[in-house]
């Protein structure tokens, strides 16, 4: 739903650079998977989008106009881990959002809006299969279920863009293909423009319509951190994608040796 | 055979070997009471039961002659309402500026280095400034519970509200949530439970405030006959109320645990092994 823009985007961190120079747009309605090395700024990237770190030099654009400086209701977000409220029910997370939007001072619905706006979070509950749950606490939950109520969180706001920062890293391999199916539906319907952080490459593949790798394309090995990375490919997803693949299998393996090395020498 | 760490006691082994250290101790009381009273019947310093019955009798169930009052009950209450009001106060401080502070980067930068300096001053120290200023009346001995029980409560509500994973805090915010509506619904009820865990912990200090600025200037309250009747080598007395002092302190620590877990059901479960997926 919305179109995403990025021009000339440095971040360092106290002359640290993270990300160097990231020129990119993206349509509305992509589904971008973005992979890449551990450390490689992927998830400041993320953090950028969302609007919780301003780009240390260059400009984001949401939409044509500048990306507002902190998180708001236009992007959702789901993270690996924290991504719903310990202290409420699994249906109160849900409804949380729309009791934030309907009323600014006591962030509380009464009688029959009340009535109103669970039904809608209880109906979305439901859409990610977790009516049965609806009165559990979180921590009564296991990690896929965690994670699905995160998702239905967000997408109760129908926000434009979703960020999802490894959101089934921690997950087992066979919640994680069902939580796939999941997001995959959902966007599906919705057509959101998705970001989605993974190690998993073949996640990235099946998911993605664009795909974006992170590395570092200049490297000096007396000053690790004196270049940041890139996107080192931006590859739409179709037939040929299988052929980049395996590129690219091999590009990370190399670079996640070198760094593996770098850390062995930083140690002795 | 088990190794003593696998070991662990059935609830009615548990029952006796907590009970055990209390049987003990005093039946240590009750041998040398009897051995000291043997030598010298006067003795002052161990009184035997009948006469800890008699001192509790006359105290607790028997009004003074010269006021009409029954000096225990009046004591405790005296006691209870300074500690009541010195720790509710400091609660409620601890909460707002401690979740203030917590939250909002600008008010932490202007709050957090004057609490943290209040909080060295020695408490003690400033209860001669307190009678001076307040008079000798309630308002300086609630002042002093608070001035040492706040500091502490306002530090730890501030830790706990800056501990909340940014995650959420980030969440709270795409869920278009302004800055009243995250402390209203996410902060505040998160740092509830630690709040009565602060109190739960703060009041043995402040037990130790009210019986201290009683024992200096006061006309009532249990500190203030425990020094009255130590003059007097009242030990009859003086024991009843130490062991009534335990006793309330008990209670109310057994109370407010009972309202953390009636209140706050989420925050038990948190720590509890996670049910398999």
């Amino acid at each position: 739903m919305s179109a995403i823009a990025l021009r000339h985007v440095w971040k360092t961190y106290q002359g640290q650079v993270v990300l160097e120079n990231l020129s990119l747009s993206i349509d509305s309605g992509e589904f971008c998977t973005l992979v890449g090395a551990s450390g490689c700024g992927k998830s400041t990237f993320l953090r950028m989008l969302l609007g919780a770190e301003p780009p240390t030099r260059g400009q984001i654009l949401i939409d044509g106009r500048a990306l507002p400086e902190e998180p708001d209701a236009q992007r959702g977000i789901v993270f690996q881990r924290y991504s719903v409220f310990p202290h409420l029910t699994a249906l109160e997370n849900v409804a949380l959002g729309l009791e934030f939007t309907s009323s600014p001072l006591l962030a509380r619905m009464f009688g029959r809006r009340r009535r109103a706006a669970f039904k809608r979070a209880a109906l979305m509950l439901e859409s990610v299969g977790l009516a049965a749950a609806r009165d559990k606490y979180p921590a009564q939950l296991s990690g896929g279920m965690q994670q699905r109520l995160a998702i239905a969180q967000s997408l109760m706001m129908r926000p434009k863009v979703l960020l999802l920062d490894e959101p089934f890293g921690a997950l087992d391999p066979g919640i994680r293909t069902d939580m796939q199916a999941l997001v995959k539906a959902l966007w599906r319907e919705q057509r959101f423009t998705v970001f989605m952080v993974t190690h998993d490459i073949s996640e990235a593949f099946a998911l993605g319509t664009r795909l974006l790798a992170f590395d570092k394309v200049r490297w000096d090995p007396q000053a690790p951190h004196a270049y940041g990375a890139r996107i080192t490919y931006d590859i739409p997803l179709d037939r040929e994608a299988r052929h980049a693949r395996a590129v690219l299998e091999r590009q990370m393996a190399a670079s996640e040796s070198r760094a593996a090395k770098l850390a062995v020498a930083a140690e002795a | 055979m088990k190794r003593l760490i696998n070991l662990r006691p059935e609830r009615a082994a548990r029952l006796a070997l907590s009970a055990l250290p209390f049987a003990f101790v005093i039946g240590l009381y009750l041998v040398s009471s009897e051995l000291r009273l043997a030598a010298n019947p006067n003795d002052k310093l161990l009184p035997a039961l009948p006469q800890l019955y008699a001192a509790i009798d006359r105290l607790a169930f028997t009004a003074n002659v010269r006021s009409g009052q029954y000096d225990f009950w009046f004591d405790t209450l005296a006691s209870l309402r300074r500690l009541v009001f010195g720790v509710g106060i400091s609660a409620l401080l601890g909460l707002c500026l401690g979740v203030a502070s917590g939250v909002i980067p600008y008010v932490r930068a202007g709050a957090s280095p004057v609490v943290t300096a209040i909080s060295m001053v020695p408490p003690m120290a400033v209860l001669p400034i307190l009678f001076i200023v307040f008079g000798l009346g309630e308002i300086a001995k609630v002042v002093l519970v608070v001035f040492g029980v706040a500091p502490v409560i306002v530090r730890d509500m501030q830790l706990r509200a800056m501990e909340i994973p940014q995650e959420l805090t980030i969440k709270a915010q795409t869920l278009g949530a302004s800055s009243w509506q995250y402390i209203l619904r996410v902060v505040l009820p998160q740092v509830m439970p630690r709040l009565i865990t602060c109190i739960r912990l703060s009041l043995g200090p402040a037990w130790l405030f009210v019986i201290a600025a009683e024992a200096i200037a006061a006309t009532e309250g249990l500190g203030y006959r425990i020094f009255l009747v130590r003059r007097y080598l009242a030990m009859d007395v003086i024991l009843p109320y130490v062991v009534w002092i335990t006793l309330l302190a008990l209670v109310m620590d057994h109370a407010l645990r009972w309202l953390q877990k009636r209140m706050y059901p989420w925050a038990e479960s948190e720590h509890e092994a996670r049910p398999a997926p």
